[in-house]
């Protein structure tokens, strides 16, 4: 049984809004200076789902997958000190800005090329630009089933069964293998790395692919990514004045408020 | 190429709210895109339902049946459209932004090989393109995507655009379709459902006051101090996604980017930091009061009223003054 996990590495989703800064002009994000870079909590929880099913008794080899620079190595490291098994870095400097299509296809070629996988689970969506396309255009681009929002992921033999989340509930499905698995939030925190698993992370393989080896090149992916185009991005002014009570107890601050939402008709 | 094709998602043998949302956006739409707004349905739908999906904004009315029952949702719906895209040619197709539309269109995309935006807030049509605005990094962006192919995909998210005022003298026209029994051992099977026990009252979507609770409540406890302050205004309980996480409540009263979006007259916010993945959720409403001991909580900055206090003494109170200030 093998399966293999797509991370990505973000600027950390939980800065606050007032150090988030916009380029305008290039329609990108300012990286923070000094501020690390972070697994997309998602993607992190992606391989926490991969290594509870190992937990389960399940024999299975656990792979993960990053497209980006030479830094998104660090994504592949964090998961190995988790106790992925090993690693698969596809990096090109023919890939100059990434999208959501451009990026499920490159990393279906790559899966294409590796290999039979029999679970391939990815974030339900990159907490950078919140998208949720790359594991549905995974499923479609090798063209075998997908289930969206897992809260739980459990191996039986030949099948997948997700508890997917719904808006006033959750449904069991289960899915045939191979096949794709989107994680949500709901599936609860990820491990952190064990000192064992990071002294083991080391000496664990990391493969190495360009777009030449999945059988791509800079042209033909270009073609793909022109379905789309990002014509601005910002930040969205805030104009808000709160207004504060204050008094000496509970009680009296209540009895303000409650005053102030009377004259606001909101009460 | 032209028109609006509309994912007519059901639920309780009614269309979704957001689907009148989507038929009133697809008719604004259309007055650019210059075609049909067509909705599709799946399985036996009544007159009424047909009849009011005309009344909200559709010119065409697609029915499908299937006998594909027990499949994964969205490869059901795939099937359909493969159906109604061979009748008609859309320039762009809209769903909304739920667990089935999330699912669906970008699968749809990849299948028509077309461009796909997600979790839309807002969609507009100039030089014979739809241009969508969608929220990015956690809600703290907005970027606008130019969609270049015919048709393109979008999702919507709940409450950002108006349903038309019903007009019971629109005219329409249905059709139905069979979708051909199709191979299903590939396909995914629902095994179960397991709801939320809802008691009566509304509901978190449809609510005119919310009282939502975050980490700020220490503990599952809090949730009960919150009931009873949405009770004595006629509101319900919603939570952050840490709340939910933490397991102090059910996940389906999540409020945020990943969770619920709610638009209520008034919104309470309780021992909730403000980041602004959960302000994608509540961010609509009409006023918002926070109550946090952290003066320096980011929900400050978006609320219209706020109180720096232990919940637990402040929420009490103003449950009393709230009775007080009716007897």
């Amino acid at each position: 049984m093998r399966i293999l996990v797509c991370i990505k590495e973000i600027q950390d989703p939980e800065i606050a809004a007032s150090v988030f800064r916009v380029d305008e002009q290039r329609k990108e994000v300012v990286p923070l200076a000094g501020l690390p870079l972070v697994t997309s909590p998602f993607d992190a929880q992606a391989v926490e789902a991969a290594l509870r099913i190992r937990d389960k008794g399940c024999q299975c080899q656990i792979s993960v997958i990053t497209l980006g620079p030479e830094d998104a190595k660090r994504a592949i490291k964090r998961a190995l000190s988790m106790g992925v098994d090993d690693g698969i870095h596809v990096s090109d400097s023919g890939i100059e800005r990434g999208d959501s299509v451009l990026t499920a296809h490159v990393l279906s070629a790559a899966i294409r090329q590796l290999g039979q996988f029999d679970l391939i689970l990815t974030g339900r969506q990159a907490a950078d630009w919140d998208a949720g396309i790359v594991g549905c255009g995974i499923a479609e681009l090798l063209r075998i089933p997908v289930v969206t929002f897992a809260m739980s992921v459990q191996v039986d033999g030949r099948r997948a069964v997700v508890e997917r989340v719904l808006d006033d509930g959750f449904e069991t499905v289960e899915a045939p293998l191979p096949c794709v698995i989107t994680v949500s939030n709901e599936l609860g925190e990820p491990r952190k790395a064990s000192l064992r698993e990071t002294m083991r992370a080391a000496k664990k393989p990391t493969l190495t692919r360009n777009l030449e080896s999945i059988g791509m090149t800079p042209d033909s992916l270009a073609a793909r990514a022109r379905l789309q185009e990002r014509t601005r991005l910002f930040v969205p002014a805030k104009n808000n004045k709160c207004e504060l009570v204050t008094g000496d107890s509970a009680q009296a601050m209540a009895k303000q408020m409650v005053s102030r939402l009377t004259a606001a008709k909101l009460l | 190429m032209s028109g609006v094709l509309i994912i007519g998602e059901t639920a309780g043998g009614a269309p979704l709210p957001l689907v009148y949302e989507l038929l009133g956006l697809g008719r604004r739409l259309s007055g650019d895109v210059e075609g049909p707004v067509s909705v599709l349905v799946l399985g036996n739908a009544p007159a009424p339902l047909l009849s009011g999906l005309v009344a909200g904004g559709a010119d065409r009315v697609y029915v499908a049946s299937t006998e594909a029952a027990g499949l994964y949702e969205s490869d059901v719906w795939l099937a359909a459209l493969r159906e109604v895209l061979a009748k008609v040619s859309p320039q762009l197709i809209l769903a909304g932004h739920t667990p089935l539309g999330a699912d669906l269109a970008p699968r749809l995309a990849f299948q028509l090989n077309a461009a796909i935006a997600t979790g839309c807030e807002q969609l507009a049509q100039s030089g014979g393109q739809v241009h969508a605005t969608r929220p990015c990094f956690g809600h703290k962006a907005r970027e606008v995507l130019s969609l270049l192919t015919s048709p393109a995909v979008a999702t919507v998210r709940a409450r950002s655009s108006e349903p038309l005022d019903p007009d019971a003298n629109r005219l329409g026209e249905v059709t139905y379709l069979t979708v051909p029994a199709f191979e299903a051992a590939a396909i995914p099977r629902v095994k179960s459902r397991k709801r939320d026990d809802v008691k009566d009252g509304p509901r978190l979507e449809g609510a005119k006051v919310v009282v939502a609770g975050g980490r700020g409540l220490g503990c599952p406890e809090g949730f009960a101090e919150l009931a009873k302050l949405a009770e004595a205004l006629g509101g319900v309980v919603g939570a952050s996604r840490v709340a939910c996480d933490l397991g102090w409540c059910p996940h389906s009263w999540q409020i945020g980017l990943t969770g619920k979006t709610v638009t209520p007259e008034l919104y309470i916010a309780v021992g909730i930091s403000g980041a602004s993945h959960h302000m994608a959720g509540c961010g609509n409403a009409g006023a918002i009061l926070a109550i946090n001991s952290d003066p320096e909580a980011a929900i400050f900055k978006d609320a219209r009223f706020g109180i720096v206090g232990d919940y637990r003494e402040i929420v009490p109170a103003l449950v009393r003054e709230i009775v007080n200030s009716r007897a």
